[in-house]
């Protein structure tokens, strides 16, 4: 098991340089860079800059080396463990996403347990409870919430709880919290906004989840093992929680590992509308304007998270799963 | 719903005499869209104790189905509609000096408690794919100890140290280790075995062997088999013994009941069965067992046609299209009834039914035909 681990966490800087690569010739690939579109924003609003200002524009940002340079350069930061400076913002990238970190992650923790606590019973139910209204209601209900885009959702609902209760429900805090610093207060406040984003990002999981349990679950009802425990005396919630159910949760735990990173992602186009302060629209405003130091990092951070969680749901697989274990150790 | 118990305290003496299990005219239907399959169709047998009861037939005639109605076990869809089990049940489970009660296992609710705590203390299934039977993710012990646990007062300890005896007492070696490993890391043979000390492990009176030697090789098969003949005797345990290899049963049963479509064809002794068989099914199928006296490259004979599809049973009796003694107006306009044609013989079939009068001339009848198809 343990060298299995290791041999896993070799791969990791191998696997971060070859993701480092694609990441920087996707932020590369639009045509022009930042610098163009900076200019047209200028010209657009009827200043320009003089050449001599963009030539040494170019030069400060190394915008005029070849691509392979600037790659190399890049990489050279970020082992030294510099994220590099946004080009729009001119602050360090590392700082820029440092301040948006601890709500990224809060919120995409809370859509995350909630997406288990709820699929994970709801599809037990489903599955145990087949062919039932409520087991209809529940599938008619992921259909809708997979079909639904979230940012949709997030739309309706704010229309909603803005036009029957006048509520505003953007944002994670009160305006008179936006811009204080960390207390119980504001903590109790973000507690207060966190639920309707929490549900808009979770929800499409959730209906995947549900699905995916539920199905995993009615394959394992009809094991023999199943006659098995009924025939020794199990009764049925004995039965099917010892059983299908621990059996069921496994290649769910292996989903784990591209829903961490798609939490962070995922919530971009949600982000903007709702207007949270998380990573997604500091990444979405990064991509339009071209500010690819800044785009580069944080989709390497996505990279980073990707190889995380599939770590994770790996090394829960084989705790969970004894033919894994023992085949890896 | 209100069960009834009717405690019966009787002599040890006379308990030989009365059956262990009485099955009396089952009937187990699956309602499914298509329409209704009558996997059971009237089913009656007794169990006596310390006897081995060996039920036979082809793939789909409702041997599983018959056994998963006793112990209500039903898959969802399927339901028993007619019929009485009764069971002579300890009323302390595991106890072998416990006083008795008869309890009508269809009076039960599937899922109540009575019935969960008859199921693995004193009726226990031998599955069929003990590979498939057993949770890949637990162990063989953890589940072993979770039926010893759910039904004896011991302690963990204590239930453990049972699971190890047990797994000694079916033959396997190095209990102690075997006892943690998984299903999966046992070889054939050693999970056949763990999977009979499960069924052991609360000491039933009856078990139920599901076809328990279909997945294993030969040799292997003739150990296990050996094995619970010694371990029936040992414990004077009745046993059903389901398969559809005759040889098996020849081995095995005391008593073999032949099924087909749901219904029973013939039953009676295993040396009435072996050696005088009445019913043309049964005849048939000893028919094409091969022996060491048959002659090689020599087709075995086979029964022609093969079995109804459920939704379509044949009218009549079910065999009749198959049948090489097929009456034309009789077999397919009515069902025969089971006829007792010698002490403790009893046959389904007109050539023997009591609606042309007297058992004998019938008889001689069959014997004619016997001959004829010889």
């Amino acid at each position: 098991m343990l060298r299995y681990i290791l041999q896993r966490l070799i791969l990791i800087p191998i696997l971060l340089i070859i993701f480092s690569i694609m990441v920087f010739a996707l932020v590369q690939a639009p045509p022009g860079d930042f610098l163009t579109s900076y200019i047209a924003t200028l010209a657009s609003t009827g200043s320009s800059l003089n050449q001599e200002t963009i030539a040494m524009l170019e030069h400060q940002f190394g915008l005029d080396q070849p691509v392979h340079i600037q790659y190399l350069r890049w990489m050279q930061n970020l082992l030294r463990g510099d994220l590099g400076l946004s080009l729009e913002y001119q602050l360090p990238n590392a700082e820029l996403i440092n301040d948006r970190l601890g709500l990224t992650l809060i919120l995409a923790l809370f859509a995350f347990v909630f997406t288990w606590v709820m699929a994970i019973p709801i599809g037990i139910y489903s599955a145990t409870h087949r062919n039932t209204i409520l087991d209809y209601l529940v599938t008619v209900v992921n259909y809708t919430g997979v079909a639904i885009p979230n940012f949709m959702l997030a739309l309706i609902l704010m229309w909603f709880a803005y036009s029957q209760f006048g509520l505003s429900v953007t944002g994670l805090f009160s305006r008179d919290f936006e811009q204080a610093p960390w207390s119980i207060a504001k903590g109790i406040d973000l507690l207060k906004h966190i639920w309707l984003p929490m549900i808009v990002i979770g929800l499409a999981g959730t209906a995947r989840l549900t699905r995916v349990m539920r199905a995993n679950l009615l394959d394992e009802l009809n094991k023999p093992y199943i006659v098995s425990g009924r025939a020794r005396g199990l009764s049925e919630w004995q039965l099917v929680m010892k059983y299908p159910v621990r059996l069921a949760i496994n290649p769910l735990v292996s989903t784990i590992g591209w829903y961490l990173p798609e939490l962070f992602s995922g919530s971009l186009i949600v982000a903007t509308v709702m207007n949270l302060q998380n990573i997604g629209p500091l990444l979405l405003r990064s991509l339009i304007n071209q500010d690819m130091y800044l785009a580069g990092a944080i989709l390497m951070i996505y990279c980073f998270l990707a190889i995380i969680g599939t770590l994770i749901s790996d090394i829960l697989l084989a705790w969970l799963d004894p033919r894994i274990r023992m085949e890896k150790a | 719903m209100v069960t009834q118990i009717h405690p019966l305290i009787k002599p040890a003496n006379d308990l030989t005499r009365e059956p262990l299990l009485r099955v009396e005219d089952l009937k187990a239907y699956f309602f499914m869209d298509e329409g209704i399959v009558r996997a059971v169709d009237g089913v009656s047998f007794d169990v006596m104790p310390g006897k081995v009861v060996g039920i036979v037939g082809e793939s789909g005639c409702g041997k599983s189905v018959t056994m998963k109605a006793i112990l209500q076990i039903l898959e969802a869809g399927a339901k028993i509609v007619n019929g009485k089990v009764t069971l002579r049940s300890r009323i302390h489970h595991g106890d072998p000096n416990s006083a008795e009660e008869l309890i009508e296992l269809t009076h039960l609710h599937p899922n109540s408690r009575q019935m969960r705590r008859i199921r693995g203390a004193e009726i226990a299934l031998i599955p069929q794919e003990p590979m498939a039977a057993f949770s890949p993710v637990h162990t063989v012990g953890n589940q072993i100890m979770e039926t010893i646990l759910l039904h004896q007062d011991v302690s963990k300890k204590e239930a453990r140290q049972i699971a190890i005896d047990v797994f000694r007492a079916v033959g396997i070696s190095m209990p102690e280790q075997r006892i943690d490993s998984y299903s999966w890391q046992l070889s054939g043979g050693l999970r056949q075995r763990a999977i009979i000390a499960m069924a052991l492990s609360c000491n039933p009176r009856l078990l139920i062997a599901d076809e328990p030697t279909t997945a294993i090789d030969v040799t292997t098969q003739a150990q296990i088999l050996k094995l619970l003949r010694k371990l029936q005797e040992e414990r004077q345990t009745s046993i059903i013994f389901i398969t559809h290899d005759l040889g098996v049963i020849a081995q095995m049963a005391d008593e073999v009941v032949v099924m087909y479509l749901g219904m029973v064809m013939e039953k009676g002794s295993a040396m009435k069965i072996f050696k005088d068989a009445q019913h043309p099914y049964t005849q048939a199928l000893l028919r094409s067992i091969p022996s060491v006296q048959s002659h090689p490259r020599v087709k075995l004979p086979t029964i022609a046609g093969s079995i109804a599809h459920p939704f379509n049973r044949p009218k009549g009796c079910p065999f009749h299209p198959r049948c090489t003694h097929f009456m034309r107006g009789v077999c397919d306009a009515s069902q025969p009834h089971l006829v007792e044609v010698d002490e403790d013989h009893f046959v389904s079939c007109f050539l023997y039914s009591e609606a042309d009068g007297t058992k004998k001339m019938t008889k001689t009848g069959a014997a004619l035909a016997k001959e004829e198809s010889l």
